[in-house]
């Protein structure tokens, strides 16, 4: 690790400070906060090392110029934690900002509605035994001075999101809240001037504080996911090799990397950015890119994108920013055409607001119109109607939906999956169909082992330990599935070839059937697996070929068959050619299935049934699979795929295996259900309430019982979004993603 | 009922506090990690040798 110039990602403050965060991996429990913080005082020059438990990030100040961020990262490295130095992303900073402020307003609330309260419950239970006119109005003065300011204060969020509303000439939920508070404000300070036995300012202050707790309860599941992606986004930034003018080599953040650089991109290294290949001839292999599984071979002159890994031989590449004309810009423009798409989609609360305010407006307006007729004078005539405003403000609507997204999305969170968008989970309970992508989605990212069985044991062992000191990314998976954990002595690795070392005075090898001698071997291997990837391992005279190939995620089978029992209709769309797919078909059960398709016919495949009335779930990795992400109903990525995928995809799940996937969909289905519920509740809770508000007997104290006792009750019915029993098990979530508090996070 | 006279402000006084306090905390950054603060107590640095 060290050697990385991280500077590109240090922050230099005004007063002469630096300041670097990292995103830790391998935090357990809490001993390692003090074994993290004790353990870097010692490196000198650093000022201040605090590791935030809660969203697994270090942040590091120091003054002197002379410290190196990379001796941090490779000081962990020691302790036995890896660090990934990343930027706070933008979207984030304004996240935390927008947090703290909604918090400030509800302290404000919390503050006004507590203190009003204290003086409204004397004015309640004065005005039915003795309280003097002179106090009664003193209380409702003092209400007054304390409502004033903390709605003006607390209001601002709904205030604003109700202005813009209006100049954009929708309908939300903020509209009539707006509404509701003030003329509730302006009614009581009239009604306060005038001697009145009746203010509304608790109720008014009261509706505030329930309202922004629904607003935080939504802020905080966003914030949560956002931070674990930022996470993952810095644990999978990677570096590239930078050339120099003058020929030298500088590994750099993908993040420092300019346009126009030249970066050496050896065998073995996955591509961090796009570009041109201006030196070298090598076969790359693009799986995660088109979803096809065989090579291509890239030479001077071909565009080569990030997420493709390069097998054989060096590359030079030069940086292209976009890239016109290329399958990047033409799958930007995809996803771009279909996520307006998407973004015209109607949430559940706003689909009832549509509905609810004009109603309620109708409502107050005729209660006046009627009473006024009735002879009952203008004045009583305005408060009644004021009053249906102020008992049918949606209170508990504002909590329904929110209340539920947090408790749903902490079981998806234990099931392995994160979402991104706050929508998704309504768009997923409504999805009817799965669609799967084969390659990194249906199949386990990394290739598998093939033959593992015709291997003799003590070979297949002695590849695990050879392929530990290799940096080839199929050295990795042999180690895996080899179990390879001590590395051999004096291992000389022969870029492009393989390694090879000395293991009891014979020489053994691992690398290119080529170069363990293993041709004859190989060419009959790949007549029965044309698909896999040949390697060979041999040692002394004894030579045994391994076969590398794609396979299912282990629960893949189980996964499809509970989902197809569910009623869900399932189908495969690929870029893999039509072999490899059918297979992977035919293994699953899925009848649907098409292969070579480029993005554009994925989205044709996915509009044609949508056209039919069917909303889709896209699952997916590819590049290639972006724009499908986009244009689905809903989709999900699993955490490997590519950069843009999973920026296309509504949610991300963990894990090698497809549980999640399973769990996601029964855990959002759940959890609409129950929203539904809520609101349901809400129109039951009206239909006893705008009656008695309509024929004016609500009062102040009425008022502030049905709306906290209408919270209280969907917030609980919220916390039954719990998973069923069929949601499928949990997958083990990596030590970077919190573990729910308490719990400590099983291996 | 001249309590009142005096009781109010008192009352509204520890209210304020109690926004102030709250609102002081908020800023200093000490919601920013709610699972660390708890583990942190027991972390006993002051008796570490080196």
């Amino acid at each position: 690790m060290a050697g990385i110039d991280y500077s590109a990602l240090v922050e230099r403050k005004p007063d002469g400070t630096s300041h670097l965060d990292l995103a830790i991996e391998g935090i357990t429990c809490a001993a390692c906060i003090g074994d993290i913080e004790h353990g870097l005082a010692g490196i000198p020059g650093l000022g201040r090392a605090r590791l935030n438990y809660t969203n697994r990030r270090l942040a590091v100040d120091w003054t002197a110029d002379a410290l190196e961020p990379a001796a941090v990262v490779a000081r962990l490295e020691e302790l036995g934690y890896k660090a990934h130095p990343f930027e706070p992303s933008r979207e984030e900073q304004v996240e935390a900002e927008e947090m703290r402020f909604l918090i400030r307003c509800l302290a404000v609330a919390g503050f006004a509605a507590m203190n009003i309260m204290l003086l409204s419950v004397s004015v309640w239970s004065g005005n039915v035994t003795d309280i003097s006119d002179e106090t009664r109005d003193l209380f409702h003065w003092v209400s007054a001075l304390i409502a004033l300011p903390a709605a003006a204060f607390a209001g601002q969020p709904f205030f604003r999101n109700a202005s813009r509303a209006i100049r954009n000439r929708s309908m939300t939920m903020d509209v009539p809240i707006t509404l509701g508070v003030s003329l509730a404000l302006g009614m009581s300070v009239y009604e306060t001037a005038h001697h009145a036995h009746h203010a509304y300012f608790d109720s008014a202050v009261m509706l505030l504080f329930f309202l922004l707790l629904g607003r935080v309860l939504d802020q905080v599941m966003r914030r949560k996911t956002r931070a674990v992606a930022g996470n993952l986004l810095a644990l999978r930034a990677d570096t590239a090799a930078v050339l120099d003018a003058d020929g030298g080599v500088r590994e750099l953040p993908v993040k420092a990397v300019k346009p126009g650089d030249l970066v050496l991109v050896r065998p073995g290294d996955r591509l961090a950015v796009d570009g041109e290949v201006v030196a070298g001839v090598s076969e790359v292999d693009a799986s995660l890119v088109t979803g096809e599984t065989m090579r291509e071979t890239a030479d001077v002159g071909s565009l080569v994108y990030a997420g493709t890994v390069n097998v054989t031989g060096a590359l030079t590449v030069r940086v292209t920013a976009a890239a016109e004309g290329t399958l990047l810009q033409e799958i930007n423009r995809l996803v771009e055409t279909a996520s307006s798409a998407r973004s015209r989609y109607l949430r559940l609360a706003d689909r009832a607001a549509r509905i609810y305010s004009p109603i309620v407006h109708l409502t107050a307006l005729l209660t006046a119109i009627g009473w006024a007729m009735a002879g009952a004078g203008l004045h009583d005539a305005l408060i009644t109607a004021i009053a249906v405003l102020i008992i049918t403000c949606p209170c508990a609507l504002a909590l329904a939906v929110p209340a539920t997204q947090v408790v749903a999305s902490g079981h998806l969170f234990k099931a392995g999956v994160l979402l991104q968008a706050g929508d998704a989970i309504e768009r997923m309970a409504e999805c009817d169909t799965i669609v799967f992508d084969k390659t990194g989605t249906l199949t386990t990212p990394e290739p598998r082992i093939a033959n593992a069985a015709a291997i003799p044991a003590d070979l297949l062992a002695l590849a695990g330990r050879l392929a530990v000191s290799s940096r080839h990314p199929l050295a990795s998976t042999i180690r895996g599935e080899a179990r390879g954990r001590r590395p051999l002595d004096a291992v000389v690795e022969e870029a492009g070839h393989g390694v090879r070392a000395l293991v009891d005075g014979t020489e053994a090898r691992l690398g290119s059937a080529a170069f363990c001698g293993a041709e004859a071997e190989a060419e009959a291997a790949l007549r029965e697996h044309p698909d896999a990837t040949v390697m060979a391992c041999a040692w002394g005279g004894r030579k045994a070929v391994i076969l590398l190939h794609q396979v299912l995620r282990p629960d893949a089978l189980e996964v499809v068959r509970g989902l197809a029992a569910r009623g869900y209709r399932l189908a495969i769309l690929s870029g893999d050619r039509e072999r490899p797919v059918a297979a992977a078909a035919a293994a699953l059960g899925i009848d649907a299935w098409r292969a070579g398709l480029k993005p554009a016919d994925k989205i044709a495949a996915l509009e044609a049934m949508a056209a039919e009335g069917r909303r889709v779930l896209m699952v997916g990795d590819g590049l290639n699979d972006a724009p499908a992400l986009a244009a689905a109903h809903a989709s999900l990525s699993p955490v490997t795929a590519a950069h843009l995928a999973q920026a296309s995809a509504d949610g991300l799940f963990l894990g090698d295996r497809l549980a999640p996937v399973a769990g996601a969909v029964s855990i959002a289905r759940r959890a609409v259900a129950i929203m539904r519920q809520n609101l349901w509740f809400a129109v039951l809770y009206n239909l006893v309430a705008v009656p008695l508000a309509i024929a004016g007997f609500v009062t102040p104290l009425i008022a502030a019982a049905a709306m906290s006792g209408s919270s209280i009750i969907v917030t609980i019915n919220a916390l039954r979004a719990r998973p069923g029993r069929t949601a499928g098990a949990p997958s083990a979530a990596p030590g970077l993603i919190p573990a729910r508090r308490g719990a400590t996070v099983a291996a | 009922m001249n309590v009142i006279v005096y009781l109010l402000p008192i009352a509204l006084a520890l209210g304020l506090t109690a926004l102030g306090a709250f609102l002081w905390s908020l800023k200093s950054g000490q919601y920013d990690d709610l699972d660390g603060a708890g583990a942190r107590i027991l972390d006993d640095d002051d008796i570490r040798k080196d």
